[in-house]
């Protein structure tokens, strides 16, 4: 039983490692930048998610306000940070992510103060059992939740004109632009879309521990690129299936070594070791 | 000087260490680090340990350097494996790693750090004198590579790596001995810390750390040794002398860091050869 008990959680974590690493992993396909900021947007969707849904009452608008200002964020950081110094070596927007999102970490303390923020009525808390598991129904809705994103995303990814440019700009912007698509328009998308996840992702995450703070982007944030590389980077499936066995690594892991490592060591070594033996991740893109 | 001006110069002193150190990584051999701290507090816990066993201060330094320097070989090892962008996040992984076993291991203080550490009975003259003399030592260290056949060695790898190849250098070698020269540097200056604050906790050797020395080195320039000790000691005496600063310590070099790349990506060194004109800044 604990077992089955143990898969079940880290695939309920995994499932929102999945759906912030896939946003990273878009950006990282088009603009080969390894998106630190990212966790920033997740932890600024929590805050958006969590305001306003104790000034609403409902927590759909609560979402939809954390997606939409996650978004716009997403687009200006591309806009303002990214953009310019995109054609120098790949160190200079990697620090300078890390920087931005320092920056922005310590910013959430400031504005929303050092000890966090709660829902006054938290949503979706009913217990229930589910083939002599118990879970609560935002761990349900956590993982039902992501997977129709996800899907939603696949179809886009696959389905449709954006999709259709998304990937002729990821293999070659300027044949891209030869056929009509707007490269920068499709980065302006995905940026987004990437950045819209990460803040859905962060109001799920606070719904589970119903606590949102300034630092709770950290562990995300680095684990989500440990999952992006462990998925071969800018590889959308492989970054999926990535972090639900990096979830399910965690969840035995903490139990079985948790004497020896804590939960983020075990996921650094888990990916060390991957890359010792796969140096391009375990599904190598393309 | 007072205790309190020396013990700040005790500090810069360490981190021009470290800068230099990260630099020959980074900055020459163009392998990014983001796991310097954890060869800091390799040198550190091992300096703690050998002197709370009663071994001498030399010893000790000496052991700390070594041991960090062999880590530091080993994830050079690494560096063969995997490159740029997956690089940097192993080398992430294991700042992660290093908190992350020692925090559990009782050994080695857990949680709680190591405390009672011996005095180093140079006196506070003479303990400055032993850090800023490392620190000069690891700065010519660091000045004679790059103007010796290894620099260019260095320089070429970073560079373009398949050329480097081709024209015969030893690509491999090269770049575990630019790991193990950094890391040992590191490993010396995580012995003196243990020494200059006489009690060590895990957190200090953590990723922020990590960033800390790359934010040095970046805002100095990669690749330059004056930008490096430059930047080094403006970022360390910065929050000294604006109290208020303290505070907003974490947003200040938040925005240094994002701001000098988005502006100045080749840091105060690049800054200098604009104002000074000289040579025509080369792109790393």
């Amino acid at each position: 039983m604990l077992f089955l008990e143990l898969v079940v959680q880290g695939l309920i974590q995994g499932s929102t490692y999945a759906i912030i690493a896939v946003g990273l992993t878009l950006v990282y396909g088009l603009l080969r930048v390894l998106h630190v900021a990212h966790a920033g947007l997740f932890t600024l969707g929590a805050y958006l998610g969590v305001l306003v849904t104790n000034h609403t009452g409902s927590l759909g608008i609560g979402v939809t306000v954390a997606a939409t200002g996650a978004a716009l964020a997403g687009i200006l950081i591309y806009r303002l940070v990214y953009e310019p110094i995109l054609d120098r070596p790949p160190y200079v927007a990697l620090i300078a992510s890390i920087g931005l999102y320092m920056g922005m970490e310590e910013l959430f303390r400031l504005v929303f103060g050092p000890f966090g923020m709660s829902f006054v009525t938290p949503p979706l808390q009913d217990v229930v059992q589910v083939a002599g598991i118990y879970l609560r129904t935002c761990q349900i809705a956590t993982v039902v939740i992501n997977l129709v994103l996800l899907g939603i995303l696949a179809w886009v990814a696959q389905g449709t004109k954006v999709g259709t440019g998304w990937r002729a700009t990821v293999d070659d912007p300027k044949m891209a632009a030869c056929f009509g698509i707007d490269p920068i328009r499709v980065r302006y998308l995905v940026f987004g879309m990437g950045s819209a996840l990460a803040a859905v992702a962060g109001v799920l995450v606070a719904l589970l521990s119903n606590l949102v703070e300034p630092t709770m982007g950290a562990v995300p944030s680095y684990k989500s690129l440990a999952i992006i590389v462990l998925g071969g980077l800018g590889n959308v499936g492989g970054t999926l299936i990535a972090s639900l066995v990096l979830g399910v690594v965690e969840a035995f892991g903490t139990i079985y070594l948790g004497s020896l490592l804590d939960r983020d060591a075990i996921a650094f070594a888990f990916l060390i070791i991957v890359l010792m033996i796969r140096p391009t991740g375990l599904f190598t893109s393309r | 000087m007072g205790l309190y001006e020396i013990s700040l110069a005790m500090n810069v002193g360490i981190y021009i260490i470290l800068a230099v150190g990260l630099n020959l990584i980074t900055g020459y051999c163009g392998q990014i680090s983001l796991g310097h701290a954890a060869f800091f507090g390799i040198g550190a816990y091992c300096a703690a340990l050998l002197a709370k066993a009663g071994f001498p201060l030399f010893a000790t330094l000496g052991a700390g350097c070594i041991l960090a320097g062999i880590v530091g070989a080993v994830i050079g090892l690494t560096s063969l494996r995997v490159r740029e962008d997956f690089l940097a996040i192993v080398t992430m992984g294991v700042a992660f790693l290093f908190v992350g076993i020692v925090r559990q291991q009782e050994v080695l203080g857990g949680e709680m750090g190591i405390s009672g550490i011996p005095s180093h009975g140079l006196g506070q003259w003479g303990f400055l004198g032993l850090i800023w003399g490392s620190a000069i030592f690891c700065v010519l260290f660091a000045w004679h590579v790059k103007r010796s056949w290894m620099g260019f060695a260095f320089e070429a790898v970073a560079n373009d790596e398949e050329t480097a190849k081709v024209l015969g250098l030893d690509v491999k070698s090269y770049k575990i001995a630019a790991f193990a020269m950094g890391t040992a540097m590191a490993g010396i200056a995580g012995g003196l810390y243990t020494y200059y604050t006489r009690f060590i906790i895990p957190d200090t050797f953590g990723f922020i750390q990590s960033v800390t020395i790359l934010s040095i080195v970046a805002v100095g320039g990669i690749g330059s040794i004056a930008g490096c000790v430059v930047s080094a000691v403006i970022l360390v005496l910065m929050p000294e002398f604006f109290r208020f600063i303290n505070d907003y310590k974490l947003l200040l070099y938040g925005v240094l860091l994002f701001s000098v790349m988005r502006f100045a990506p080749e840091g105060l060194a690049g800054v200098f050869r604009m104002i000074f004109g000289g040579k025509e800044a080369k792109s790393a």
